[in-house]
């Protein structure tokens, strides 16, 4: 089938869109991906996190500028040579009772677009989901309408974008990860969740998706807990139909859809007692952050629940973060015993 | 009722006359000092910005004089400020503070809401008093406003250095003791004569400075280390982009801002919370002004101007006017602002030189 593509001034057959491995990935890549595979595009991603890939992105990016921001702009310098296309979308809402994003989330292509040199056309939507009718397949119509293809190939790209996502979250909530999670939704195959080995402790580990996710950005701290013979319950874990209700909790939401998140999976896991202790990783200089800890901490102490806050960015060594959580297993472990 | 409110500039003279038409008592805090500060980082979250710090301390402060009534302005974000009023009242009250906590949110987003709140403050007082009591206020605020302005017009200007200052001083306490409409109007006409008549020289050409960024540490001196009078004593006359009253007509019920908007949107067409795409639109306007540079003034980890930082080297290079980006906490040194205060300063000299003689001078932006 013959692609024309004279939105973006690109022409050729074999068109590949990249989609950075950062941010957003997390929680929309396959829907994303299902819909640009559906239209007839190749969908690359960046390469996993590596150092190599932040020292880009603290390189381009403004001093005070949180690690995940950098962090995305050195995915979009990785992604460079291997796209013909950027996808850096802006994401203003998703869902109308989540609140919006933060505001570097509101302002990113303009900061990708103006930052780095030697960019490819750049595909940026704006993503507001919260009124009207149907507002998914609207986002698929106009993106597909920009790239110039006709209804019925974007209509059918979007049901396989809308599939690839219920697959996503019923493995989400099986407590497969992200990562594993992803490529299993996008082949359509079924994956059974790991028998888990007996751990005796269980820990919430609450924080963006981004950060708690990634590797390398969170020193791998779900593998050091579970190394440490911990149950790790991340927030992608809670179906996000309970995660509402607990919405109501608060007297006034938060502005930031993660952040709402991630205080309502805290009220979660407070309600149903469910976990020995809730670690809440965040990122040094994280603007919303500075008021989603202070409420956990606050909730936490006065429900006599532990809890731990695990700060990273650009510099945090390993060793650090495994002395710190070492020390906070055994205190959790000890007052089990003590019980 | 005892009443606190923010202390940001010089709101304090204005809220002290309207709370005290309503017959209230208010609390005035005192105007932020290391006390206040240094209660303020205690009890803060770390990455909390600087106004929230300050803010706390202050409530601190008046609720150590007894005050029993909280009230400050709330917002929908996406900026933080908007939630202030309730994790302040989230740590007051885990400190053990009794108090009640009035947070007046934008009215065009809950009317009800907002009337109700409006009815509480009103107190005993009938509508008509009510409205009737807002019109001094109002003045007031309109008159130091412009007393401020002029201030900072006539700074470089001033044969003695100080002389402005000191008058700019006795000139706010006069208004501050105003009370009714015509005593309003006195104090205006008597502090700007003040002001005029401190000696000056009128050939002076200063370099003429914009200042944008987050609107409480553009407007707070204590926050930004009194930098507009810092400018006005290295011969710059400031314009700032941002008064309480034009502040109040603007975004207190709607949006009128059109000019910005549209100068800002080639960088950034997203309405991203807090003053972020007022700080690029209206460095734009002062390059078109001819201005000879911007300074953009923001708390550290304010997320809308790292977002116009970011964006601030493509404007400074398409519109040609040097900017330079000051980030301000707690551990802010006023020596080490004064330095790079003064670098700046001299580089606009020597580019205004060079621009008289003919040869080009390149110069971007800068940031700390």
């Amino acid at each position: 089938m013959q692609r024309r593509f004279n939105a973006l001034g690109v022409s050729s057959m074999a068109i590949r869109i990249g989609i950075p491995r950062a941010l957003f990935y997390y929680s929309y890549y396959p829907w994303f991906a299902a819909f640009f595979a559906g239209l007839g595009y190749d969908v690359v991603i960046s390469s996993p996190t590596s150092k190599q890939i932040l020292d880009h992105g603290v390189r381009e990016t403004v001093t005070d500028a949180c690690v995940p921001i950098k962090l995305y702009h050195g995915h979009v310098v990785d992604l460079i040579p291997k796209a013909d296309i950027l996808f850096v979308p802006r994401l203003v809402c998703t869902h109308k009772l989540d609140g919006t994003y933060c505001p570097k989330f509101l302002g990113l292509p303009d900061m990708i677009r103006l930052s780095i040199k030697n960019l490819p056309p750049l595909l940026t939507p704006r993503i507001d989901l919260k009124s009207g009718l149907f507002p998914k397949w609207r986002l698929a119509l106009s993106v597909g309408r920009e790239l110039n293809h006709p209804l019925p190939q974007i209509f059918s790209a979007y049901v396989k974008a809308e599939e690839a996502e219920r697959l996503y979250r019923q493995n989400l909530q099986n407590g497969i990860r992200p990562g594993p999670a992803t490529l299993e939704a996008l082949r359509r195959d079924r994956i059974q969740p790991l028998a888990n080995p007996r751990r005796d402790l269980t820990i919430g580990l609450l924080g963006y998706p981004y950060e708690v996710h990634d590797r390398y950005l969170s020193v791998d701290m779900i593998g050091k807990l579970e190394n440490l013979g911990v149950e790790v319950v991340t927030m992608e874990q809670i179906p996000p139909e309970v995660l509402r209700k607990q919405g109501r909790v608060l007297p006034k939401d938060l502005f930031w859809t993660y952040s709402n998140h991630v205080i309502r999976a805290t009220f979660h896991l407070l309600h149903t007692r469910s976990v020995d202790g809730i670690i809440h990783l965040t990122a040094f200089g994280c603007g919303p952050d500075a008021m989603v800890d202070r409420m956990m901490e606050i909730e936490c102490r006065q429900r006599k629940m532990p809890f731990l806050t695990m700060t990273i960015d650009e510099h945090t060594g390993d060793a650090g973060v495994a002395t710190r959580l070492e020390a906070f297993t055994d205190l959790l472990r000890r007052k089990k015993e003590a019980v | 009722m005892k009443i606190a409110f923010p202390y940001m500039g010089n709101s304090p003279h204005v809220f002290r006359l309207l709370l005290n038409d309503l017959g209230h008592t208010p609390v005035v805090p005192p105007p932020p000092s290391e006390r206040t500060l240094s209660l303020g980082t205690k009890y803060a979250p770390e990455f909390a910005c600087l106004p929230f710090k300050i803010l706390l301390g202050s409530y601190i402060e008046a609720l150590e004089m007894g005050a029993d009534t909280i009230v400050t302005s709330g917002g929908v974000g996406p900026c933080r400020a908007g939630y202030y009023g309730e994790l302040h009242r989230r740590i007051l009250t885990d400190m053990g503070y009794q108090f009640e906590m009035i947070v007046l949110e934008p009215p065009l987003k809950d009317i009800g809401d907002f009337v109700r709140k409006i009815v509480r403050l009103k107190g005993k007082n009938t509508w008509r008093e009510f409205f009737h009591a807002l019109r001094p206020a109002w003045q007031l605020m309109k008159a130091v406003d412009e007393v401020e302005a002029l201030s900072h017009k006539l700074r470089p200007r001033e044969k003695v250095k100080g002389s402005i200052s000191a008058a700019y001083k006795r000139a706010i306490n006069t208004l501050s003791q105003a009370q009714t409409i015509g005593q309003v109007e006195e104090a205006r006409q008597a502090a700007i004569a003040e002001l005029m008549a401190v000696p000056r020289d009128d050939s002076v050409k200063p370099l003429r400075v914009g200042i944008v960024g987050e609107i409480y540490v553009v407007l707070e001196p204590f926050s930004n280390h009194h930098v507009e009078e810092t400018l006005g004593h290295l011969g710059v006359e400031v314009h700032r982009s941002i008064f309480l009253a034009q502040w109040f007509l603007n975004n207190g019920l709607y949006n009128r801002e059109f000019d910005v908007k549209k100068a800002a949107s080639p960088y950034l067409p997203e309405l991203i919370g807090g003053h972020g795409r007022n700080s690029l639109g209206e460095t734009v306007r002062y390059a078109k002004e001819g201005f000879d540079g911007v300074v953009q003034l923001a708390p550290f980890t304010c997320i809308p101007e790292i977002v116009a930082k970011s964006i601030m080297p493509a404007v400074s290079r398409d519109h040609h006017i040097p900017v330079l980006t000051l980030f301000l906490d707690e551990q802010t040194g006023e020596a080490g602002q004064e330095t790079r205060l003064e670098a700046f300063v001299d580089l606009l000299w020597r580019k205004r030189e060079s621009r008289k003689e003919g040869t080009t001078w390149k110069v971007s932006s800068a940031s700390m």
